[in-house]
């Protein structure tokens, strides 16, 4: 084990450097700039494995990475807010064309006005473009998720997302256990899809088709994608195996007598978790995968706990109707035999949440069983 | 080429193909898959050859055609080719495909990027100075007087063509050259030029189309010749963005632009005096060029 002080941004740069891609494609934003600068700085020291190409956009991050990975290459790029936005064409394509991409995105609120708190809805507002997407809430389990992205990826070609809050995570050190880059390598091992473009095979690829072959791909890729959640736990039980870590596509504390759960995605998640010896008879759920939405891990979880109440920080908000988290929670509880009550507390701006504030909402949504939404803002 | 030297065999284009009669842009990428085929990839935009490829599992082209979306493709053929690289297929030729919209327009900035990057591959604009694909809506490289379904009559293109020729050189790529499919030879040999260069090359190729331009099908040759000898569309190649060569003079004097214009029905009503504009800005473009051709003499 070698334990390394680095930042959320690091890691994400060094799970990269140490699974080895073929292709870098990156245009810097605030707050990734450190993810690219440091892959920038493994290339100049040979370090890198494969190439960096500094380029004009976003957008031409995500088509280069695209263009490569249709070549059969393994490919990296990350981004952030404006920048994501930016991608959203080419985020629909990539998914579409079934080509496996890793891409991290760095939680930032879109403006206007210009703002750099880390609000999720820049990355959660990608929702349907059949990417999947994971959240991590501490720099060691973006290191290891970035690792785990790949193989994830290019079993079911379909790209992913590994999201975390600016900042918080971003900018934030931490003690971090690094992988063996040969262990890594080994454990890894080289892409095992099939190049799309093949020169000596005439195709005619991802051109213009009816709806009726295009309604049958559609299904295919949110079937596919329906299978991640047990992929992901082989994954994770492999990755334990080798590495003695892993994850879930939800993470859970539930102290005995448990009836209300936070729900929480990203660094949040790691409030909750140290508020909860505060907070009487109340669990936790950090919510790592987004898409596809882990509705059976969820359910499954609130049943056999008989909880009655979840209530959900929701670092965003889909203006005319609420937090999207909370939205989506509702919806994957409904059918429920005794579906659990939906409170949610709105941090939109990417506001800070304090335990503080933690604790007072949870004794105003309890009290008032009518509010469904509170305003994190209110909680000061 | 002589007709006797013509080989069945090197054709890259098939048969039942979706371009229209007289299409400019289908001879073109005839043309170029035979100059530059077998070993070829193609990255192709949103533009009338996302149509003309057919449709899946049917392909025209006897080359693997990678779609990309409209404003996408330099830099996916920047990521193709580095990807082709690392699977070590270096020798497979890589060619971006885009049509005026693709590459004046919508396409200029990831063309601008792979440029200034000095990517290796070969990016081919078939310009047909429309947004044709969609039903000939203006773009930046409609020329100056000519209607179109978003300046129709009495409206008509205001302002000049853009010159994508002087912006590419103003990159300082290793190579770039404009055609037309008049002149197939003349197309051949910068295809097989450039192929050789490494680096980023540009080709630039008017390719008329009957219906947008509202020509009889069976001119487009015809236009073509005529673009060419009446200084409308020279044919020349820059290297390096400094040296540039005129590779095909116009036959004799330059044919007046009136002969041009006067069988399109997109320059139809086009006033005299905006003909007359319009020769004068061809007129200056011609001796520019001149000029920088002349330049280039007296500096080898």
């Amino acid at each position: 084990m070698a334990y390394e002080l680095m930042s959320g941004s690091q890691a994400a740069a060094v799970a990269v450097q140490r699974v080895g891609v073929d292709l870098v494609a990156a245009y810097p934003i605030t707050p990734q700039t450190a993810i690219v600068e440091t892959l920038a700085n493994f290339e100049g020291k040979g370090e890198l494995g494969g190439e960096f190409v500094s380029v004009e956009s976003e957008y031409a991050a995500l088509a280069c990475c695209y263009g490569a990975a249709a070549a059969g290459a393994r490919v990296f790029t990350a981004t952030a807010s404006h920048g994501l936005a930016y991608m959203h064409e080419m985020i629909h394509w990539c998914s579409g064309a079934r080509v496996p991409i890793v891409m991290v995105n760095v939680n930032r609120t879109i403006g206007a006005p210009w703002s750099l708190d880390p609000d999720q809805g820049d990355s959660l507002s990608q929702r349907d473009t059949g990417w999947m997407q994971i959240y991590c809430s501490g720099a060691q389990e973006v290191l290891d998720t970035v690792m785990q992205a790949f193989l994830l990826s290019e079993e079911l070609l379909l790209p992913c997302m590994v999201v975390f809050d600016g900042f918080y995570i971003s900018h934030t050190y931490e003690a971090v256990d690094v992988p063996d880059l040969e262990k890594t390598r080994k454990f890894i091992g080289p892409p095992p899809f099939t190049a799309q473009v093949q020169p000596e095979k005439p195709a005619n690829i991802h051109a213009l088709i009816t709806g009726d072959m295009q309604a049958d791909l559609v299904r295919n890729r949110h079937e596919t994608m329906l299978r991640a959640p047990a992929v992901f736990k082989e994954i994770n039980h492999r990755f334990a195996e080798t590495f003695g870590r892993s994850y879930g596509v939800i993470d859970s504390v539930m102290p005995p007598g448990t009836k209300k759960v936070i729900l929480a995605a990203g660094a949040t998640a790691e409030t909750v978790r140290w508020t909860l010896p505060e907070l009487e008879q109340t669990g936790m759920v950090q919510l790592r995968m987004f898409r596809p939405f882990p509705r059976e891990d969820l359910c499954n979880l609130f049943e056999a706990h008989d909880i009655e109440q979840v209530v959900v920080i929701d670092r965003n908000c889909s203006t005319g109707m609420g937090g999207i988290l909370a939205q989506e929670l509702q919806a994957a509880v409904y059918g429920m035999e005794k579906p659990p009550a939906v409170k949610d507390i709105i941090l939109a701006g990417g506001i800070d949440l304090t335990p503080e504030m933690l604790v007072k909402a949870l004794t105003e949504t309890a009290s008032l069983d009518k509010v469904e939404q509170k305003w994190g803002v209110d909680l000061r | 080429m002589r007709i006797d030297e013509y080989k069945q065999e090197s054709e890259m284009l098939n048969p039942g193909h979706n371009a229209c009669p007289g299409c400019g842009a289908a001879l073109a990428v005839r043309y170029l898959t035979r100059a530059l085929g077998p070993n070829l990839a193609i990255v192709l935009t949103a533009s009338c050859w996302s149509i003309i490829s057919g449709m899946p599992p049917l392909t025209a082209l006897k080359c693997p055609i990678l779609h990309c979306p409209f404003p996408s493709a330099g830099s996916v053929g920047s990521g193709l080719r580095r990807g082709l690289n690392a699977r070590g297929q270096h020798n497979t030729t890589v060619v971006v495909l885009a049509g005026d919209g693709g590459t004046f327009d919508i396409g200029l900035q990831a063309l601008s990027g792979a440029a200034q990057r000095n990517e290796d591959y070969l990016f081919v604009c078939y310009d047909n100075e429309a947004y044709m694909n969609t039903g000939m809506q203006t773009s930046s490289a409609t020329p100056f007087g000519a209607r179109t379904n978003t300046a129709p009559y009495p409206l008509f293109k205001e302002g000049q063509k853009k010159d994508i020729m002087q912006i590419m050189a103003a990159h300082g790529i290793p190579y770039a050259a404009t055609a037309t499919v008049a002149f197939p030879d003349d197309m051949e040999r910068k295809l097989k030029k450039a192929q050789e260069i490494r680096g980023f090359r540009f080709m630039h190729i008017l390719s008329p189309c009957p219906p947008g331009w509202g020509t009889d099908s069976s001119d487009t040759i015809h236009l073509s010749r005529l673009a060419v000898n009446t200084g409308f569309f020279p044919l020349y190649e820059i290297v390096n963005g400094v040296s540039w060569k005129m590779t095909c003079q116009p036959e004799g004097k330059r044919t007046p632009l009136k002969e041009y214009l006067q069988n399109q029905r997109r320059f139809k009503q086009m006033e005299d005096l905006r003909i007359e504009a319009l020769q004068e800005e061809v007129d200056h473009d011609w001796e520019a060029l001149q000029e920088k051709i002349e330049a280039t003499k007296c500096s080898d």
